[in-house]
């Protein structure tokens, strides 16, 4: 069946977020009708919005080559590099109606361009480079292996254009958060052979507050990263590297995930009461009673449950199969 | 349609703290003529604390729990998004990486077990919606819940990261889940369309980064009601103990009272099936939502 370019364009109406920081009080967002071809881009509809509804409508652009970072926005909430994503895609993922908005609201100097600062203050800030001592005249190259290469090699397909930054909630509510971008590059530079700043790297994303045990693994990040470098999965990995070089001190995050083993070896099932209690202490636990004696009139749980001698706990069939295979499996130790 | 049957991984909180969770989602697939088996062997799925401390071991465990599927020949179904998300995460981890398989396989060879990769894993949800059908869940609702208007909150680890989950939730667009909203309707209830329904509870860092989670299940719950629902409906456990036991702890950090009623997604189904009120459990609730009953078979 032979069908004309034409009839597989599409007349749509774009609604787009507008806001210049420096006349107006408040956002609104404007409409503007066109028709989109199936090879268009986010970015070609941005253009037309530009070229033919109004010239005052701003945003970054540049290397349309999904390369500079530039142009990320959010389309209908979703993180969005303009230069790579289909327009016809993401019509048909959302029925035909795009909202276009900048890629963090709050942060918004006009319409699509964002004020990132914050996002190069702490992307700076884990030190996105291979610290060494350098020969000013080395007689040999710094060789490193495939394995080694490969090892970061997607971390360092990041084009800092904040995507998974401006996705994430954790930071929205945390501003000490360094957010997934910064883990990125911090494993990236922790994990090369050629780097000597590893340990720093892994104490500064230890630390409460800023650190990666604030992420709220929510995969946000992972769903926006245009470069499909899946920020959560290298969160997870500088988490394990964090006991794995001894890093970690015993506080309530990490004993929160060590205190899954301690459970898992004695039920198979988690002990949600001890979990608490492993990992706040008896004197944190005074933050949980209010919660507690809710849950135990709800009969949620039972007010013996958090006593050591007490065991309330479902135990899994086979249990000894799963003692076992923590005793041979565990690498880590806190 | 040939019975459905389906080995269930209950994970810890449906044991422990959401026994309402466990008593509904047996009495919705007695309704609906779907077989369980219980996989007793299971451990917990380590809930993404204990892949933060020793990965692989994580995958360890969790292979050992889908061996046990495998061995009846069965889909694996979870009633938890993160026991989903992490049984996915190690399916998908063997199924991709040869390497990690056999040194995974090399652990379970001492317990005399070996993963295949031969179980499906899915959740309930989609379950019920891809597999039972939603128009034959409609044919038996009993009890419609047209007087309600219910928000539905999908939780994160069912949704993203999507390409993990697009095998097992029929391609759910995470950025505007539409799923539950379906299932919802089919029992004659009001989805309530809002921004949140995709959110972050807050729950995995509740102990943590305290004030994080408290403004995270917050501004969901509020805007939950502030679009006129009468209740929240999550198909996640960790979802509804956050939103629903520390309601007051969370109204106190927004400065809202974030009062409403946090059902589990099997609940929300027993009550249209006309399960029994024990089966049904509101009583679990610390937010009272025992009127729910009262309310939808008067």
């Amino acid at each position: 069946m032979s069908v004309t370019k034409n009839s597989e364009n599409r007349k749509v109406t774009i609604k787009a977020f507008r806001f210049n920081a420096e006349t107006d009080y408040l956002p609104y967002y404007k409409q503007y009708e066109m028709e989109v071809g199936k090879d268009d881009l986010i970015l070609d509809l941005m253009n037309k919005i530009k070229w033919e509804h109004d010239g005052s409508f701003s945003y970054r652009r540049s290397c349309r080559h999904g390369i500079c970072g530039a142009c990320a926005i959010k389309v209908n909430g979703k993180a969005t590099l303009a230069c790579k994503q289909n327009a016809m895609e993401l019509l048909n993922l959302f029925n035909n109606e795009l909202v276009f908005e900048p890629s963090s609201k709050k942060r918004v100097v006009k319409d699509m361009i964002i004020d990132k600062s914050d996002f190069w203050e702490k992307h700076a800030k884990v030190k996105p480079f291979v610290v060494a001592d350098v020969e000013p005249h080395p007689e040999h190259e710094t060789k490193q292996s495939i394995a080694e290469f490969n090892n970061f090699l997607d971390s360092d397909l990041c084009i800092q254009c904040g995507a998974c930054h401006y996705s994430c909630p954790a930071l929205e509510v945390n501003d000490a958060f360094l957010g997934p971008a910064a883990f990125v590059a911090a494993y990236r530079f922790t994990v090369d052979t050629r780097d000597s700043a590893g340990i720093e790297r892994l104490e500064m994303t230890a630390q409460a507050g800023q650190g990666v045990w604030d992420c709220v693994k929510c995969f946000e990040c992972a769903e926006a990263c245009p470069k499909e470098i899946n920020p959560i999965e290298k969160i997870t990995k500088l988490h394990n590297l964090q006991f794995e070089k001894r890093v970690a001190v015993s506080n309530v995050a990490t004993r929160h995930a060590e205190g899954f083993v301690r459970s898992m070896k004695k039920h198979g099932f988690l002990d949600e009461a001890d979990i608490v209690l492993y990992s706040e202490g008896y004197l944190g636990m005074y933050k949980h009673m209010s919660t507690a004696v809710k849950m135990i009139k709800a009969g949620k749980i039972h007010w013996n449950d958090a006593l050591p001698w007490v065991d309330n706990v479902p135990k899994s069939k086979n249990l000894s199969e799963i003692q076992k295979l923590i005793e041979i499996s565990m690498t880590n130790k806190l | 349609m040939s019975q459905l049957h389906y080995a269930l991984f209950t994970g810890c909180t449906a044991k422990q703290s959401t026994p309402e969770l466990l008593s509904s989602t047996l009495a919705v697939a007695d309704k609906l003529g779907i077989k369980i088996t219980i996989l007793e062997e299971a451990s917990c799925c380590g809930a993404s604390h204990l892949q933060d401390f020793d990965e692989f071991l994580a995958h360890v465990l969790n292979a050992r729990n889908i061996c046990y599927a495998e061995k009846l020949g069965l889909t694996m179904i979870t009633i938890c998004n993160t026991c989903q998300l992490n049984s996915a995460m190690t399916k998908h981890a063997l199924d991709t990486n040869p390497e990690l398989k056999a040194r995974v396989n090399e652990k379970l060879k001492e317990v005399g077990l070996e993963y295949k990769g031969t179980s499906e894993i899915k959740h309930f949800l989609y379950a019920i919606i891809e597999e039972y059908g939603l128009e034959n869940v409609q044919d038996k609702v009993v009890t419609p819940l047209s007087m309600f208007n219910i928000a539905p909150f999908y939780g994160c680890h069912n949704i993203r990261p999507s390409e993990l989950h697009h095998k097992s939730n029929g391609g759910e667009n995470s950025y505007n889940p539409t799923s539950l909203d379906q299932l919802i309707v089919a029992l004659e209830g009001k989805p309530v369309d809002y921004a949140s329904k995709n959110k972050c509870c807050g729950f995995h860092v509740e102990l943590q980064a305290n004030h994080t989670s408290e403004v995270l299940a917050g501004n969901a719950l509020v805007d939950a009601i502030d679009n006129n629902a009468d209740m929240v409906v999550t198909p996640c456990p960790l979802c509804h103990l956050k939103m629903d036991t520390y309601q007051d702890s969370v109204g106190k950090v927004i400065g809202r009272d974030v009062a409403i009623p946090v059902l589990h997604m099997p609940q929300m189904v027993a009550l249209a099936l006309g399960c029994t009120e024990k089966e049904i459990g509101l009583n679990f609730h610390v937010q009272k939502a025992k009127q729910i009953f009262t309310e939808a078979t008067a």
